[in-house]
């Protein structure tokens, strides 16, 4: 069993409100080492076996297609486990 | 036989009803499309209503993008049949590529009901050829996530070309780009607006009737009435 992993973040220049008020709230409990703070998303992909090239290449497109909006978000596919 | 609109009713469409008495109310035939079936039923305009299409899981619209309907609509969207997304539907059009940007999570964090002053700044699309431009008008705005964004050059494309149809005035209710309340492509065919039109059709039950002009200006584009 292998897990293909893909992280989706908003680009630098979109507003990240949900990110901010995380960034707002650390100070609140005593955790001041935040510059700055943005909040992305995380899929965990089983797939049987060790990832073929093929099997990556077709992650790449849900992650283009569905998991991420290259209109606001960037992504990146890598294999944990 | 009078002209026939079509509405979608997605999974988690709520304000699909509305849009359909609206649509009636402004002299066309409502005709309900189902997200399952790829049939058009031969409708000569579409609107995609209101609600939390799939849950509105992932993104807002990016499931509902990939709906059988939605495959029918791009395509027959991208020669020119008119279709108007409001609020999910808004959402929907924009993960479909069929409007540049995408919207997300309002500045505020919080959802957002009120009635909303817009300004219409573009006259010459099918769906509001029935304003005056810089007309005022009050429709109501609920949503969470309806802070329209996209790059700087896609901005100063839509300013240039005049696609900005309507722009929030006197209150910025969720931090959208130059106040953007809804954009139209480039032939005008296919707009998306954020505030609820549906539901600003008569005084009994919204702020105005503001909103009925939206469903009259397709009627006047496309059959003259």
């Amino acid at each position: 069993m292998a897990l293909i992993v893909v992280e989706v973040m908003l680009k630098p220049e979109i507003l990240d409100p949900q990110g901010q008020a995380v960034a707002s709230a650390l100070p609140r409990l005593g955790f001041n080492f935040a510059k700055s703070v943005r909040q992305g998303k995380r899929f965990e992909i089983e797939v049987e076996g060790t990832p073929t090239a093929e099997q990556l290449a077709q992650v790449e497109d849900a992650a283009h297609k569905l998991l991420s909006n290259p209109v606001i978000e960037t992504y990146v596919v890598k294999i944990e486990g | 036989m009078s002209f026939r609109i079509g509405v979608v009713t997605f999974p988690g469409s709520l304000d699909d009803r509305d849009a359909a008495r609206a649509v009636e109310m402004a002299g066309a035939t409502a005709v309900p499309l189902f997200h399952a079936s790829d049939d058009l039923k031969e409708v000569e305009a579409v609107v995609l209503p209101g609600g939390f299409s799939y849950g509105d899981y992932l993104r807002c619209g990016a499931i509902a993008r990939f709906a059988p309907i939605m495959n029918s609509i791009v395509t027959a969207a991208e020669h020119g049949f008119p279709v108007l997304g409001i609020c999910n539907g808004f959402q929907v059009l924009c993960e479909s590529h069929l409007l540049p940007g995408a919207l997300t999570r309002n500045q505020g964090l919080h959802f957002l009901c009120r009635d909303q002053k817009l300004k219409i700044e573009n006259t010459e699309t099918m769906w509001t050829n029935g304003f005056t431009q810089g007309q005022e008008i009050v429709i109501p705005l609920k949503n969470g996530e309806g802070s329209f964004q996209c790059d700087d050059e896609t901005l100063e494309m839509l300013e240039s070309e005049g696609r900005v149809i309507a722009r929030y005035v006197d209150f910025d209710p969720n931090g959208s780009r130059n106040l953007i309340a809804g954009i139209s492509n480039e032939r005008g065919n296919v707009v998306g607006l954020m505030p609820h039109p549906e539901h600003a059709i008569e005084s009994l039950t919204g702020p105005s009737e503001d909103g009925l002009i939206f469903f009259k200006s397709i009627l006047h584009q496309m059959v003259g009435r």
